[in-house]
């Protein structure tokens, strides 16, 4: 009914979060890493960006969901722009759908970029330390 | 069927992404996160359909299908149409301004 509003809510939050952090981030330390046969010197990410993939990955749901919601009638160009809302009975399935579909929705997402920031994670480990990872 | 179209679009746009990796000049990175996006988001709730509707969630009319499938294609095409826009707005190639101003 209206379950992509708990994602585009976070989005909004992560969004905002991503801006402050990357006003506030100063040079990150410069790696040297073997590429090749010779070594190139690299940034770590900074979590402002990692951030802004959450962000990404929610705004673009959010985005593509609530077409689907628009296709099926459930959200309306006018006010209350959710069909939903203007039946009392029917807001109160809304919210609980909002709370329960839309709550899990955030959350797999979120979960999905904690395995995504595991694997950056990993990764630029064995780039920067490729000596740690080899044991 | 939906989320099946989203996947596939998802996958479809991943693998043109890390072919054309490190560079990102045709933004193909904006499609991936909006497909994988839409596509967990409808996965969770493929999850909740299954919950309440059993095995029977796997035998959909021929007519709920098609419509599912008219709409995840219709989500595909406003994807491209949001990362057109992006493309166009931030002409990474330059391509736009070069067409609208000649040089002397």
């Amino acid at each position: 009914m209206a379950c992509f509003l708990v994602p585009a809510a976070e989005a909004a939050v992560t969004t905002i979060a991503a801006k402050a952090m990357k006003s506030k981030e100063r040079g990150l330390p410069v790696h040297k890493v073997a590429v090749g046969s010779g070594f190139e010197d690299v940034e770590a990410i900074p979590f402002s960006k990692k951030l802004n993939w959450l962000s990404k990955l929610l705004w673009g749901g959010s985005a593509l969901l609530c077409f689907e919601h628009v296709w099926h009638g459930e959200v309306v160009p006018f006010f209350p722009f959710l069909t939903a809302a203007s039946d009392p009975a029917e807001a109160a399935v809304m919210l609980d759908e909002m709370a329960s579909v839309g709550g899990s929705m955030a959350l797999f997402l979120t979960g999905a970029w904690a395995v995504m920031l595991f694997a950056a994670h990993k990764i630029q480990k064995k780039a920067l330390y490729p000596q740690l990872s080899a044991k | 069927m939906t989320l099946l179209v989203s996947v596939f679009a998802a996958l479809t746009c991943t693998a043109i992404w890390y072919k054309n990796a490190p560079k990102n000049e045709m933004k193909v990175g904006v499609l991936c996160w909006l497909f994988w996006g839409s596509s967990l988001m409808w996965f969770i709730d493929a999850c909740f359909e299954y919950a309440e509707l059993g095995a029977e969630y796997f035998t959909p009319a021929p007519v709920d299908m098609l419509n599912d499938f008219f709409l995840g294609m219709s989500v595909v095409a406003l994807g491209m149409l949001i990362w057109l826009a992006i493309l166009l707005v931030s002409d990474p190639k330059g391509a736009l301004k070069s067409v609208l101003f000649q040089k002397k």
